[in-house]
């Protein structure tokens, strides 16, 4: 094969590939988030809190209860994302008449509480997690070997954040939703309940997070760490795709995980910095992010 | 008087608060079913957060408001609508993330006996095929009659009607006036606040006017037209 600035295609192809199981990540979570921002105004800092604790209650629930991955995929969103909107109506609920900056504190909050939590119970050292029987093995691709479990990755979270965007763009439901992200007195003036509609978006969205967290759990140790070190990468992804802008942030977090990818070939040691230099240079160029709509 | 007519709404001693601003002072007025009522009175007078209070969109009240014999300040919100009112604001509020399809569609159905969209296009001809524009792509008259229109739809039988012809040219107004005339003829209970008088009265039974949060005057349609001294004076123009 021919080499492209010195590097093999195929050792490009692959970071590609590596970047794009990242960029699943970052665009499952920065879905979340940028929704969540868009329709209830909170910056949630638990994000990654949840996305931690979706993985370790994939754990428990098959140390615990026998519970294997595939059940697992669908139980434990719903247990996360129940949680969520718990929170919604217990806490969050009573921050919207202040200032913003007080659900971001809370949320903010509630991560390190939830995260030393977790560290008091189990320890910081994390969890093995076994990849599922039937995705074991590897794909010959010609330019590199995927391992089966990490081509899922890419194309389950790919298939959630299509389907998402789908809803909110073309559904009755989508369209309650954006209309009361714009207006929501008179959403609600229009005999919708915009309260509950919070809530169910607060604990979709965190279910989302949880649902990344069943992802990752083969893939990365389930450890209480795991969320806040990705985390801050989200919010610098929401940021560059536009805060509140719900295909930006899933286009935004695909390629800035191949950046991320290819930055580890050609100069390792910029990749962990590489993210945050595009969001110094976005934010001098067009402050309201990508996709973000200039106020 | 039209007393002998069914009240549908009952404002007694209503109050209404913006956070620590208190906008309404007891304002007093009743609709009667049918009725084209209108609110008339200088800006800042409370015509709009009589409105909004009585949607329920201005939340801090006390005092007593009734629609059919329902307790509206007990009512949660998202509930007011489906007493069949429909509220048409000021502002219209078109949303830009909808399309005009969505737009017209988006609020519930309350009520049976609400237009269907060939009603809808025969009423605002100008909305028809537009389906697939940004709701705030149109010009300003078409807002505001795909803010009304979306109302329509629903069944509700009692309209507020903030300010329609604000901003509109004059063939525009004619238009809105024309539609007015069509859903009195409906059968519609309608609120309309207005500063354009000819708009006003072309339609009105009944007249009131506010200053400073209540209601300091109140006419029937011919007196108004008759005596247009006084209501300038109120009006101070």
């Amino acid at each position: 094969m021919p080499d492209i600035f010195g590097m093999p295609v195929a050792v490009l192809l692959g970071q590609v590939l590596l970047g794009l199981i990242n960029g699943s990540f970052y665009a499952l979570l920065s879905l979340g988030l940028a929704i969540i921002f868009g329709m209830l105004n909170v910056i949630n800092f638990a994000h990654g809190a949840f996305y931690m604790f979706g993985a370790f209650v994939t754990w428990m629930v098959m140390s615990w209860l026998g519970l294997s991955y595939w059940p697992a995929l669908v139980v434990v969103p719903i247990v996360v994302g129940a949680f969520g909107a718990a929170i919604e109506r217990l806490f969050l609920k009573r921050l919207y008449q202040v200032d913003h900056l007080y659900s971001l504190l809370f949320t903010f909050g509630l991560a390190l509480v939830m995260e030393g939590l977790f560290r008091h119970v189990f320890g910081s050292a994390g969890k093995p997690y076994p990849v599922p029987q039937e995705l074991t093995g590897v794909l010959k691709l010609g330019f590199m070997f995927l391992p089966v479990y990490r081509g899922w990755v890419i194309i389950a979270a790919l298939l959630v954040c299509v389907a998402t965007w789908l809803v909110i763009e073309k559904t009755r439901l989508g369209a309650y939703l954006r209309a009361a992200t714009e207006n929501p007195s008179l959403v609600q003036a229009f005999g919708i309940n915009v309260p509950l509609m919070l809530t169910l978006t607060y604990g979709f969205c965190v279910g989302l997070a949880g649902f990344a967290g069943v992802l990752a759990a083969p893939i990365y140790q389930v450890s209480p760490g795991m969320g806040s070190n990705l985390i801050i990468i989200v919010f610098a992804v929401v940021v560059i795709g536009g805060m509140g802008s719900i295909g930006g942030a899933i286009l935004t977090g695909l390629s800035l995980g191949v950046i991320e990818g290819l930055t580890k070939t050609f100069y390792p040691s910029a990749s962990s910095i590489v993210i945050f230099i595009v969001m110094v240079i976005v934010l001098m160029l067009r402050p309201a992010g990508l996709f973000g709509r200039e106020a | 008087m039209t007393d002998s007519r069914e009240r549908r709404l009952e404002l007694k001693g209503l109050h209404s608060w913006y956070g620590e601003s208190h906008v309404l002072h007891g304002t007093t007025l009743h609709v009667n079913r049918g009725e084209v009522v209108t609110i008339l009175g200088r800006n800042g007078a409370g015509k709009t957060t009589t409105m909004r209070t009585i949607m329920g969109i201005v939340r801090k009240r006390k005092g007593e408001a009734r629609l059919d014999g329902h307790d509206l300040i007990a009512t949660p919100p998202h509930k007011v609508a489906r007493l069949g009112l429909g509220y048409v604001p000021e502002e219209r509020g078109i949303f830009s993330s909808l399309n005009v399809a969505e737009n017209l569609t988006l609020p519930p159905v309350v009520k049976s006996g609400g237009m269907g969209l060939d009603d809808i296009y025969e009423l605002f001809p100008n909305l028809e095929g537009r389906d697939k524009t940004v709701g705030t792509r149109l010009s300003g008259g078409e807002q505001q009659m795909l803010a009304m229109a979306r109302i329509l739809r629903t069944g509700a039988d009692f309209i507020l009607l903030d300010e329609p012809t604000e901003g509109l040219a004059p063939v525009i107004v004619d238009e809105i006036a024309k539609a007015l005339v069509k859903l009195k003829a409906l059968g519609l209970t309608i609120i309309l606040v207005e500063q354009n008088l000819k708009f006003a009265t072309a339609s009105a039974d009944r007249h009131y006017v506010m200053d400073q949060g209540q209601v300091v005057d109140e006419f029937t349609n011919e007196r108004l037209v008759s005596d247009m001294a006084r209501i300038n004076a109120h009006l101070g123009v």
